[in-house]
């Protein structure tokens, strides 16, 4: 324990402030309670580097963030071989001490903008808080230095944005003024904890491309995400944890190109913008990689024709004309308010359009009776991205999948067994229907949703964002799962995301959107590959990725 | 109302246990001792409600005029009134008329505020306008005023004071269920209810109702108290059951002239209501947590 201590203090006492690390720890452990959170990390950040932690959610990388900065909170117990902050003993600071790291030493910027900016301040306010506090200005210059400070992190009309409050702006205005407001001091290191997980892809391009200006100038960085597409953009080395031990560390070409760990293996595996519709994302150690026959596509089970919604005369979706053939995929991809939610309610009956129509199995649902529309129904299904609030709360497993299977037709003395029998097909036990949803992990509960789905044997299922909350191996599972019950049972899916890498995975066919019109329509590999459409090629230039590690795939980087 | 302001100084000691369990702070599994005891009581209450029998012998109608104005002793452990009539037994016996008037209005004002706030919430817009303007017109109406007026139309007993309570308790339910319903209607699961093809009285019975009922029964539990209240208030003026039954606020009415000379024939009725509403507010209480500590 004391032999990297009196290492630091070796170094410290040579100290070059081109190559001393800002910020050391080794063998760190943090705790609440029983819980053991970070188990034994030891690491170094120096100026100039890019230190990614990657991992999927509990893997305690974000409490070792917030350990550097002293925000671990009074509940937890931090212990450490050695922990230095500039050469200094951090585990020997105190509170002040820590208030004069924050912000001036080490800037700190979190992933959610919209929570993290005070609501009732202009943002303006928000950035010059940091300059008041630590005073690297005078106070007359403040205002001018916050100008300066928006203007360097890309926000356009500066003067007028820092006026204005965080509800005003666009979510990546928002990471931008958090990005500008942590850099005010100048700190020697930034800890980025998941800053673009909340942003649209060609915003979180802007981001990182903001981050590697940072980086090229000379701060330290130290990026906590669970994309390793995203890590590999910036990162120049990579550590990668699993219930809070690192399971692998060492420079980031190596580890994403060469993993030695088999969860590093798994993780990458489980990219899906790297592998094309028809191999499996989840892969356990040791097995060959198998692959999934998609079905062949057989006749139209939806089709749209020049759909148009607006509310409040805004329209949002304008003229979107699509079909879909049984055990087909067609990807619906696009970025926040392009329209695809509500194209799906439209498909789904759920609203009526202004104009144009949706035939589900050759029947429009326009001038249906209720009792025909509630028939049809069974034919289309639909699996949320937060399955929780799509279960009553107050309803177990077996109510959930009874009510679905009575709406079926299936008799009552079938049910249980049929209830077994669906999650049994979507990979999980008799064990769960006794338990409420609220007691499930995230992926149970997305399999008690398509379990639900599949229980009045519906022709198409409506995937609104299945996967996006979950972390990136329960992802693989998930889409491997659909993939599976599409050519055992030959469904269709009508699959929307804003991921481009799952679209691509999943889907036979892609319909691009963007404010509310399809830009573009067609073959996924054409689609992926010869983009006709400018803001296809653009979203597309946009997407971080592994580029062509490991998977042998050429890179399909357009533009 | 004038009741409860003369009782409940009187109930001073019990009355500071009540308080204490109120006021615990975070939620728990086990209930304390004040939430014991307000349960037993109630137990002992609603005992004496079905079976009085069981709970005090004698009778409580049986007047003799020898006993009367007694204090509180051996032979009579609550004293006699001015026709030395038992008080014990007529506590008891009167248990039945004076909680009957609370819950009674409690059940009607739920079941009508229920009805009205889905009509309001699923009726559609111009439903939703009259409803809720009537439903405004009543919260603005002073409540004991309106009790009033409703009983000058209709003329005192029981079921007329059910009515009038409920009349002005309603509105609140009603609001309650609405905006519960507004907020069950967008949620996931009744979308996900309706893309499976439920109907719509399928998905109100099954999933909006339930769901909109546990704040309601919190709510109703913590108000039947109040109900009560005012169902004593009404009796007090002499509105709700007619003498000789025993009532505990037409009791208390009864022993205000004799205030002076025999303090229990008004004290112990008013202790029989203070302590039954505190109980009915402990144990709500006590049930709104444990929902509360379920849904979060």
């Amino acid at each position: 324990m004391t032999e990297p201590a009196v290492a630091g203090l070796v170094t410290g006492s040579a100290a070059d402030p081109e190559t001393e690390p800002i910020v050391e720890v080794t063998d760190l452990h943090v705790s609440f309670g029983e819980i053991h959170a970070v188990r034994g990390v030891s690491f170094a950040v120096r100026p100039g580097e890019c230190v990614a932690i990657v991992g999927e959610s509990g893997s305690g990388k974000s409490v070792t963030a917030r350990t550097l900065l002293g925000l671990t909170g009074d509940d937890a117990r931090v212990r450490a071989g050695s922990f230095r902050v500039e050469g200094a003993d951090a585990s020997a600071f105190g509170e002040r001490r820590w208030r004069s790291v924050r912000g001036r030493r080490i800037g700190f910027v979190l992933q959610d903008a919209l929570v993290s900016l005070d609501a009732l301040r202009p943002v303006g306010k928000e950035v010059a808080e940091a300059l008041r506090l630590h005073r690297p200005v005078p106070r007359g210059a403040v205002a001018g230095r916050v100008v300066e400070l928006l203007r360097e992190v890309g926000v356009p009309e500066p003067e007028l944005r820092a006026r204005q409050y965080p509800h005003e702006l666009s979510g990546g205005l928002r990471q931008r003024a958090l990005i500008a407001s942590a850099i005010a001091c100048h700190p020697r290191l930034l800890i980025a904890d998941e800053p673009t997980t909340a942003l649209d892809v060609t915003v979180q391009a802007q981001i990182l491309r903001l981050l590697a200006e940072r980086k090229r100038t000379g701060t330290a960085l130290l990026l906590i995400s669970h994309d390793l597409a995203v890590v590999a953009e910036l990162a120049d080395r990579v550590l990668v944890m699993k219930d809070g031990v690192v399971v692998e560390d060492g420079p980031a070409e190596r580890v994403l190109r060469e993993p030695d760990h088999p969860y590093t293996r798994r993780l990458l595996a489980a990219v899906p913008m790297e592998h094309a519709k028809g191999t499996r994302l989840s892969v356990a150690e040791g097995e060959p990689p198998r692959t999934i026959t998609p079905p062949v596509p057989g006749e139209i089970v939806i089709e749209a024709r020049d759909l148009v919604k607006a509310f409040h005369g805004r329209p949002a979706v304008d003229g979107v004309s699509f079909e879909l053939r049984a055990g087909e995929t067609l990807g619906v991809v696009g970025e926040s308010g392009s329209g695809k939610t509500t194209t799906a309610r439209l498909v789904l009956g759920l609203l009526a359009p202004d104009a144009g129509s949706v035939e589900i199995d050759g029947r429009p649902w326009a001038g249906l009776t209720a009792g025909e529309r509630r028939e049809l129904r069974r034919h289309i299904q639909v699996v949320y991205q937060d399955p929780l609030s799509s279960f009553d709360p107050r309803f177990t497993v077996r109510r959930v999948l009874d009510e679905a299977l009575g709406v079926g037709g299936e008799p009552r003395a079938t049910r249980r067994d049929r209830a077994v029998e669906l999650l049994e097909q979507v990979g999980l036990d008799a064990s769960v229907l006794d338990r409420r949803p609220l007691r499930l992990s995230g992926g149970q509960r997305q399999r008690v949703a398509i379990a639900r789905a599949l229980a009045p044997r519906p022709r198409v299922i409506v995937c609104d964002e299945p996967v996006s909350a979950l972390d990136v191996s329960i992802q693989a599972q998930v889409l491997d799962l659909l993939a599976d019950l599409q050519s055992e049972l030959g469904i269709a899916y009508l699959f929307i995301s804003h991921h481009l890498g799952v679209v691509h995975h999943v889907s036979d066919r892609v319909l691009v959107m963007k404010d509310g019109r399809a830009v573009e329509y067609g073959d996924v590999r054409q689609v992926f590959t010869e983009p006709r459409a400018a803001y296809t090629r653009e979203l597309l230039a946009a997407i971080p990725r592994l580029d062509a590690v490991s998977t042998g795939l050429p890179t399909r980087r357009a533009s | 109302m004038t009741s409860a302001a003369d009782a409940s100084p009187l109930g001073g000691a019990p009355v500071t246990t009540a308080v204490i369990a109120i006021g615990t702070g975070r939620p728990r599994r086990i209930p304390r001792p004040g939430v014991w005891a307000a349960a037993l009581f109630l137990a002992l209450v609603a005992l004496a409600a079905v079976a009085p029998g069981l709970v005090a012998s004698g009778t409580p109608d049986a007047a003799d005029a020898a006993d009367a104005l007694q204090a509180p002793g051996a032979a009579h452990l609550l004293g006699t009134d001015a026709n030395g009539r038992d008080l014990f037994a007529r506590i008891v016996f009167g248990a039945a008329p004076s909680l009957l008037s609370g819950l009674g209005a409690t059940a009607v004002a739920v079941t009508a505020g229920t009805a009205l706030g889905l009509l309001a919430a699923l009726g559609g817009r111009v439903l939703d306008q009259v409803v809720m303007r009537l439903v405004e017109v009543l919260l603005a109406l002073p409540t004991l005023l309106l009790a009033l007026l409703v009983i000058t139309v209709t003329g005192p007993g029981t079921a007329n004071v059910i009515l009038a309570i409920a009349l002005y308790t309603a509105p609140g339910y009603a609001r309650l269920v609405r905006a519960q319903t507004m907020v069950i209607r967008r949620t996931g699961y009744v979308e996900a209810a309706t893309s499976l093809g439920l109907t719509r009285g399928r998905i109100i019975a099954r999933h909006v109702l339930p769901n909109a009922f546990a704040p309601l029964l919190v709510l109703a539990t913590i108000e039947v108290g109040t109900a009560l209240v005012a169902a004593a208030s009404l009796s007090y003026l002499g509105l709700g059951p007619q003498p000789p039954a025993p009532e505990w606020g037409a009791m208390l009415s009864g022993g205000r002239d004799y205030f002076s000379v025999a303090w229990w024939i008004a004290v112990f009725p008013g202790v029989a209501i203070t302590l039954t509403v505190l109980s009915i507010t402990v144990v709500g209480r006590h049930l709104r947590r444990l929902v509360e500590g379920r849904t979060s």
